[in-house]
């Protein structure tokens, strides 16, 4: 293009042109264009996720108001819709599977970043990486063939002689119900909290472990600076493992018994969220009854959507100071 | 202390090797050639995984066509071309997505896709993994577009080039190899979903005929029979399994072995 040609086209629309294109190449324009075209189109994904999943609650929402959320009752003959039962079991085996998952993600990330040697960490870091690659209906599968049998005969009867005094570890032991999904999540996030906490480890400074170790400090010591120095990151790590452990679905809806109920016992059946979506949605007759199914789906996008948005916060932060080698430097 | 760490360690590579070895173990029994090529059959009459593997295939392509363009062209935008607040909001849309649990985006294909067009379809299902796929492609594509030098990109334009062509002739190629890794493992990532075809593409029990229908997929089959009370559909469920799992850990393990680096 000529550079008269080039000025003409400038002048008339100096300055959307030069954010387009500043190099005033016409197809630099339309690939610039066409690029911001697919940006617009994710934040538009976004925006109509939202709308129309509150569109489609909002029968559900006039009806029950914020009552949905601890109202105890399920009843979809009745046209009764509260949402607790489906809350208590998300959260419940979210909780089971985080108190087991942390510490065996913190020993993994320890022991691949401080302790294990290259030639050790890298092919056993691989190995627990595939833990993730599983696919949830996998987890199920096993889930409901090995992993409930063996609760059922062996775990739960040593758990009830041992702690029967306490109302978790009463009732009658199925092998299906809030224990279980909670084990299966907690085998299905160590391998994402322990990556990142890898990640978060990694990302300290070198000079703080030297430091440590030149004041005199033990390996042990040394790691105990490690960890109050990647805390936050380490924190993330563990709200995205919890993130991922609320809106699994698969695994969770094979072993849990889906029973809305809210038991003490976490040997009884329960129910969460996304299981209700996955069991009832097509199955859901009624208008209502599918609005309040939407409303859940809802409830869920929000709390995975806050819940993610501070874990990255906190791991963003943490490896981006030192500029560390996270994912998310 | 170090015991212990390893302890942890040995743990969590011992259950991955439980799972693995007893999906195996079951699922080698029932495995031949007449269940890899039929399609499923009331129980007693034998019956396979022909049309869930074939429905699968169908999907992963519907998917790809879709993700990976889509995906690729935000992670150039996020790299090359995007600044400023506006870029900031896209990667945050982006790993908002990433974060979505995919039973919610499935709830809303349902929504936005099955309900206009009245029924259940292959189409529906592809594009509910193409929304899984996408954020996974873009900010992959972002992080290997990074790593391109930036001394490429200042000698491409130094000598005359638009930046059109210094992207699309010079740095997405010196990325190509990152940004395929990257389309890989997001296929390997979808050809597991089960949660988000439960009711877009639905399941079937015949051969696909039309992107329009419902479709059989390994994974909604895996699951319908691991829940049915039949002892023959479970072990074709552990069969069934073992041919996602080749496909799924296939395609993890030789990305590993290709790059030879972690992502």
């Amino acid at each position: 293009m000529s550079a008269v040609e080039h000025n003409g086209l400038r002048f008339g629309f100096s300055n959307w042109r030069r954010v387009l294109s500043p190099t005033g190449n016409t197809g630099d324009a339309i690939f610039r264009i066409a690029m911001l075209l697919v940006a617009l189109l994710m934040v538009a994904i976004v925006v109509a996720m939202v709308w129309a999943l509150a569109t489609d609650a909002l029968m559900s929402i006039r009806q029950f108001g914020f009552g949905f959320l601890i109202a105890r009752k399920w009843d979809p003959i009745k046209g009764d819709f509260g949402a607790l039962p489906f809350v208590y079991g998300t959260v419940m085996s979210s909780v089971i599977a985080l108190a087991i998952s942390i510490p065996f993600s913190l020993g993994i990330a320890i022991f691949l970043v401080e302790q294990a040697p290259p030639y050790i960490a890298r092919p056993v870091g691989f190995l627990v990486e595939l833990l993730a690659a599983i696919p949830s209906v996998v987890y199920g599968l096993w889930g409901i063939f090995v992993l409930a049998p063996v609760l059922r005969e062996h775990v739960q009867p040593i758990l009830q002689t041992a702690f029967g005094w306490l109302p978790l570890f009463q009732g009658s032991m199925t092998g299906i119900g809030l224990l279980t999904g909670g084990i299966i999540l907690a085998i299905m996030v160590t391998p994402i909290i322990s990556a990142v906490v890898r990640d978060v480890l990694a990302a300290v400074p070198g000079s703080q472990r030297e430091a440590a170790l030149a004041l005199g400090a033990t390996k042990w010591e040394m790691i105990r600076v490690v960890l109050v120095n990647g805390a936050p990151g380490i924190a993330g790590a563990i709200i995205l493992g919890l993130g991922r452990a609320l809106g699994e679905t698969m695994a969770v809806t094979m072993v849990i018994g889906n029973r809305a109920q809210i038991s003490p016992s976490l040997f009884d059946p329960a129910y969460t969220i996304a299981s209700a979506i996955a069991n009832e949605f097509t199955e859901a007759t009624g208008d209502l009854y599918v609005s309040a199914l939407v409303e859940l789906g809802l409830i869920l996008f929000l709390v995975t959507f806050i819940v993610n948005g501070i874990a990255r916060l906190l791991v963003w932060n943490v490896t981006r100071k030192t500029g560390g080698v996270g994912r998310a430097a | 202390m170090t015991a212990l760490t390893a302890l942890c360690t040995l743990l969590a590579v011992g259950a991955l090797l439980i799972i693995l070895s007893y999906i195996a173990w079951q699922g080698i029994g029932s495995l031949n050639l007449q269940f890899l090529i039929d399609r499923p059959r009331p129980v007693g009459e034998g019956g396979g995984i022909g049309n869930a593997i074939l429905g699968s295939l169908v999907l992963l392509a519907i998917s790809s066509v879709i993700g990976l363009p889509l995906g690729i062209s935000v992670g150039v935008y996020l790299s090359e071309v995007g600044t400023g607040r506006f870029a900031g909001a896209v990667r945050f849309m982006v790993d908002t997505l990433t974060g979505i649990p995919s039973i919610v985006t499935g709830v809303f294909v349902y929504a936005v896709l099955v309900l206009p067009m009245k029924h259940f379809s292959a189409f529906a299902g592809g594009v509910a993994l193409a929304l899984i796929m996408i954020p996974i492609v873009a900010r992959t594509t972002e992080e290997m577009l990074k790593l391109v030098p930036h001394s490429l990109r200042e000698g491409a334009l130094a000598l005359g080039a638009p930046q059109w062509r210094v992207t699309l002739g010079v740095i997405i190629p010196a990325a190509a190899p990152g940004i395929a890794t990257g389309a890989m493992l997001a296929i390997a990532r979808i050809s597991g979903e089960t949660a988000p075809l439960l009711f877009t593409a639905f399941g079937s029990r015949f051969f696909p005929s039309s992107l329009n229908e419902p479709i059989a997929s390994l994974t909604v089959q895996i699951y319908n029979y691991a829940i049915s009370p039949y002892d023959e559909w479970h072990a074709q469920a552990w069969a069934a399994t073992l041919v996602l799992m080749v496909l799924v850990l296939g395609i993890n393990i030789s990305v590993r072995f290709v790059t030879r680096k972690r992502f």
